[in-house]
């Protein structure tokens, strides 16, 4: 009997697939890698790798102590490789402006309580939640795939990461 | 009922199945073969192909757009009512003038398909299944499976694991560790809320629980931001429909591999192939139509934009076919 073994991708470890195109333009598939994007990436910085309207996934390569944020609406961080730790603190006051798409880097830790933590390793999602503030800590590179909402801090660089030929 | 209600007609045939009629359109099933027929034509599909389409079109409430069972015959959801075709997105077919249509309410359409489903399923197959892991669907009538063929589409309201939200799964909830994902770690993250924040401070690990599915070719819902859904699904053998777009739709492959063959929406022209490997991110446009095939079983992130405006936006010009322009 056959043993199977999943293949996950990881940033020392991925192959990238492709399109071969007929009769059309590979732009129009938008198709990319997430380790190969966060292979190229500074820490934190949050590199769109799909769109559709406002809404976009982000991969954010996770290193060290990011800053904290906040939006006025959930978001989704699933660890696609290593380990992160999301912390989670109240806010005393809402400090996203009213009606503000996306996250917003707030200056420094915010006032109110301390909500807890989720420690996420590979294939594990986390829940950020609306109007509290995150942070997250990886001692490794680690790989962060964001559901959310594109924002005046999402990074755009289709042509760079996306096949074009 | 209206007056396009589904209907049984007449006995049981000489293999001890139904046949149906929906409008105009007739069903009827022997044993290798279901046969469609509408006034201008027919067509004839192997039973297990059309079982494994239908449990995907009525389990997905006829999904985004278009549901191609084959090259001729298949639905269009338009949100409350639905189309039942025959040669519509077939460029031979609509060149003929034999193209055939009829819209129905969604209810009745539902109900109808719903219906030869259940009586079409017999004992041991299960048409959410990979063709390894299910009996066989060919014969006489014989039992039924009805419990498989009527299984809950999962919808987290805002992510499963979430207090009152769709829960994980588990050997306890009935979803063992499926045979092709026995390597895939089972580890749930450490979730340590302070006294108080246990409704927010959550997660869960989402490759056990797809590693859990007992089901292939079903994206369900996992966690929302307002319109913008993760419905991710485990794959293997081949996506029982062709789908083709309303609006785009976003794959991120997380594990192993998936071939997808993409042609035209309108005329079934090839246009490409799309080989996706784990951590590949890639669009389908809203213009196209795709088929995927999964060697072993995969987990693929399908990444919808629920709106309701979207497929009047895109043909009005106001959202675009393709995602990006770069
Ligand atoms: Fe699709």
């Amino acid at each position: 009997m056959t043993t199977y073994a999943t293949r996950f991708g990881s940033l020392v470890d991925y192959e990238k697939g492709g399109v071969e195109i007929i009769d059309d333009d590979p732009r129009h598939y938008t198709f990319s890698n997430m380790f190969e994007v966060a292979s190229g990436a500074v820490a934190w910085e949050k590199i769109a790798v799909a769109k559709n309207q406002e809404y976009v996934l982000e991969v954010i390569r996770a290193e060290g102590v990011s800053g904290w944020r906040s939006a006025a609406h959930d978001e989704f961080a699933l660890v696609m490789d290593g380990t992160v730790v999301v912390e989670l603190r109240s806010l005393t006051e809402p400090v996203v402006p009213a009606g503000t798409r996306g996250s917003i880097a707030l200056a420094e830790q915010p006032d109110g309580r301390p909500m807890g933590r989720v420690v996420a390793r590979r294939g594990h999602m986390a829940l950020l939640p609306a109007n509290a503030a995150h942070r997250f800590r990886a001692d490794e590179p680690s790989v962060i795939l964001l559901q959310t909402i594109a924002g005046a801090d999402t990074v755009y660089r289709w042509s760079e990461i996306c096949q074009t030929d | 009922m209206t007056d396009t209600a589904p209907a049984v007609v007449g006995d049981r045939n000489e293999h001890g199945y139904r046949s149906f009629r929906l409008g105009e359109f007739t069903f009827d099933r022997d044993e290798y073969f279901a046969h469609v027929a509408w006034p201008s034509g027919k067509d004839v599909l192997s039973i297990d192909a059309f079982l494994r389409a239908l449990q995907r079109d009525v389990a997905w409430g006829f999904f985004y757009g278009v549901v191609n069972f084959d090259a001729v015959i298949g639905t269009v959801n338009h949100y409350g009512e639905v189309d039942l075709f025959a040669g519509s997105f077939n460029e031979s077919y609509r060149g003929a003038g034999l193209d055939y249509v009829e819209r129905f309410p969604h209810e009745d359409i539902h109900a109808a398909f719903q219906a030869i489903l259940d009586d079409w399923t017999i004992e041991g197959f299960d048409p959410f299944a990979a063709p390894e892991e299910t009996g066989s669907p060919w014969g006489d009538k014989q039992g039924s499976n009805t419990k498989a063929v009527t299984r809950r589409r999962v919808t987290a309201k805002r992510m499963v694991g979430v207090p009152g939200d769709e829960v994980p799964r588990s050997d306890a909830t009935g979803h063992p560790v499926n045979r092709m994902f026995a390597d895939v770690p089972q580890d749930e993250p450490d979730v340590e809320p302070e006294p108080g924040f246990e409704e927010e401070v959550c997660g869960f690990n989402l490759f056990a629980y797809l590693s859990r599915s007992d089901v292939t070719w079903n994206p369900s819902v996992v966690s929302v931001c307002e319109d913008s859904l993760y419905c991710p699904t485990t794959e293997e053998f081949i996506l029982p429909i062709i789908h083709g777009n309303d609006r785009v739709e976003w794959f991120v492959q997380l594990s192993d591999q998936i071939e997808w063959v993409v042609a035209d929406k309108e005329t079934n022209a090839l246009r490409a192939r799309v080989t996706m490997k784990a951590g590949d991110v890639a669009a389908m446009p809203a213009d196209i139509r795709h088929q995927g095939f999964s060697p072993k079983r995969s987990m693929l992130l399908v990444w919808e934009n629920g709106s309701a405006a979207l497929p009047r936006m895109i043909a009005e010009g106001r959202a675009p076919t393709y995602p990006v322009d770069f």
